[in-house]
């Protein structure tokens, strides 16, 4: 293919990619209810926001959420991520790829049936204990590729230098691995913020996470409040990102 | 035994999370799609008592259900044939960025890919949002396409909560998942190859479908995977764009659960769906064996 038409073609390409969302940014300040003409620049719906009870109350829920989602998966999927690394295991790799790989309708759908065969009340809790599951595998990966770009004869070094074990890993090995670490944690928090399907299905009537108000405002009435709160979700999932990727070069990419 | 010890402990506290959290949940489902519907939704006993004593209270009901009425199958070949469909465009679209990026001078090439990560990493819902606006009756993309379809006294079409905007959105939100196999597999191709094609008389067209084509095509198989499987467990994007005629599997699994909560045929069409995927896998793996091994 002529240079000239790669050029152009990939261009459209990312011009495909970006325009969507700088549209909902764009109409974010639009001065006008409908998501059509441009009116004039205003912060109206970002001020709307402020006052919207039922907003503030999902983003509380949602940041606590994914505040004990990423912490409990990254303890999860560090040692999931270690073991991967240390030993030969049957079991383990088959459970943390496999979340990842069945359509995540599924998922949501047997945590709703699990969830109510053991009687448990559909709600924050649920969502929590959801969503750790599935961060785990996304957490075990960034660490176990982060212990596989690691120097093995380190941790053999502490070793002959008399550590135990246990000494050696949380004295060499750890440390090493901390910038892995934090970009699991980066990317569970981010997961779970953001996750929509799963929390769909987990959350029963009452409780309510962002993406789930955001849909549910879609589903009745669109207005340019949620291009507000999408332009505030997106500037958030941003600088996690880049945060994650300053920490730990490569990690992003996981997804 | 100090080994295994370590070991167990180790391994043992995230094994014991998803074995509860994801392995039991999903065995919960199969035995689910077996049982009947109870009578206020959910599930009914597995034990049924009555005056000769205890049965098992299991049917294959809801399996029977989906194969007498064909309009299940209708549903479940619309939903494949969404997904070729936006199988195909995401590889015509992302061929030629991957090649671009590929081609491009080393430094820049981590920064190109970062581009095309980036907007996938922004939140689902917004990105379905998105086209929501961009087809909705009075964008400017509506206004113009009318306007110019008016030219020709072509009544204006609509466009949101139809087939076409989940097709169009589906492109949208699988793109990365297609361009970034194929970049990892262009960006390894031996340049040399290409001066030799030259050298001996093929043309740009022919270097590209005699040598990179042909080298690609693992590329573009783990590409197909990857955005295909995805596609067919959608319900987001059919549930806030199709309208009644958009609709997808997803959307009557999720009816079956949230709405007419029949849980056993909500199941059995989760089953039906991962079984389906899992064969087209299988088949298609096989056929990319024979195929790359026949080509390289």
């Amino acid at each position: 293919m002529s240079r000239k038409l790669l050029v152009v073609s990939g261009a459209a390409v990312y011009l495909f990619l970006y325009l969507p969302l700088l549209i909902v940014v764009a109409y974010s300040f639009n001065d006008s209810k409908l998501n059509a003409e441009w009116v004039g620049f205003t912060w109206h719906w970002y001020k709307l926001l402020l006052d919207d009870d039922s907003m503030l109350k999902a983003a509380g829920n949602s940041l606590m959420i994914a505040l004990t989602a990423s912490f409990a998966s990254t303890v999860l999927g560090t040692m999931a991520g270690y073991a991967l690394y240390r030993y030969r295991l049957k079991l383990l790799p088959v459970l943390i790829m496999a979340p990842l790989a069945i359509p995540e309708i599924l998922v949501g759908v047997s945590l709703l049936i699990f969830f109510v065969a053991i009687n448990l009340t559909l709600g924050l809790g649920t969502i929590m204990l959801s969503h750790i599951a599935f961060c785990v595998g996304f957490v075990a990966i960034v660490v176990r590729s982060r212990l596989s770009g690691m120097d093995e004869s380190l941790f053999e070094a502490a070793r002959d230098l008399g550590a135990t074990p246990w000494q050696a890993f949380r004295l060499v090995t750890l440390p090493l691995i901390a910038p892995g670490i934090v970009a699991g944690a980066l990317l569970a928090f981010t997961l779970s913020i953001d996750d929509f399907v799963i929390t769909f299905f987990t959350a029963g009537v009452g409780a309510s996470t962002l993406p789930l108000q955001i849909y549910s405002m879609i589903k009745i009435a669109v207005t340019p409040e949620v291009n507000a709160i999408s332009t505030l979700l997106m500037l958030l999932t941003l600088f996690l990102i880049v945060v994650a990727s300053r920490v730990s070069p490569g990690s992003v990419r996981g997804r | 035994m100090g080994k295994n010890l370590g070991k167990w402990l180790i391994s043992g506290p995230p094994v014991l999370y998803l074995v509860v959290f994801f392995v039991i949940p999903t065995l919960i489902m199969v035995l689910a799609s077996f049982r009947y519907p109870g009578e206020y939704g959910g599930l009914a006993p597995i034990m049924r008592h009555d005056a000769s004593g205890a049965h098992i209270n299991l049917t294959l009901e809801s399996y029977q259900e989906y194969f007498s009425d064909f309009i299940y199958s209708w549903l479940f070949l619309k939903t494949l044939a969404y997904a070729v469909i936006t199988t195909f465009f995401c590889l015509v679209m992302a061929y030629p960025l991957a090649l671009l990026i590929a081609k491009s001078a080393r430094k820049y090439r981590d920064l190109l890919v970062l581009l095309v990560i980036l907007p996938f990493w922004s939140n689902f819902l917004i990105r379905i949002y998105a086209w929501m606006i961009i087809l909705g009756p009075q964008s400017v993309f509506s206004q113009l396409l009318n306007g110019f379809l008016g030219l020709f006294g072509i009544d204006p079409v609509r466009l949101l909560f139809t087939p076409f905007a989940v097709v169009v959105c589906l492109i949208y939100v699988q793109l990365p998942f297609m361009v970034l196999p194929l970049y990892a597999n262009l960006e390894k191709h031996d340049p040399a190859l290409l001066d030799a094609a030259q050298d001996l008389g093929a043309n740009g067209w022919q270097r590209f479908w005699r040598v990179t084509f042909p080298l690609s095509l693992p590329g573009i198989y783990a590409g197909i995977a990857l955005v295909f499987i995805p596609v067919l467990g959608i319900f987001a994007v059919p549930d806030i764009l199709g309208g009644t005629r958009g609709i997808m599997i997803g959307n009557l699994i999720k009816q079956e659960f949230l709405e007419a909560r029949d849980w056993p045929f909500g199941s059995a069409l989760s089953i039906v769906l991962t079984v389906s995927a899992m064969i087209i896998v299988g088949l298609a793996a096989l056929a990319a064996r024979r195929r790359v091994g026949r080509d390289v």
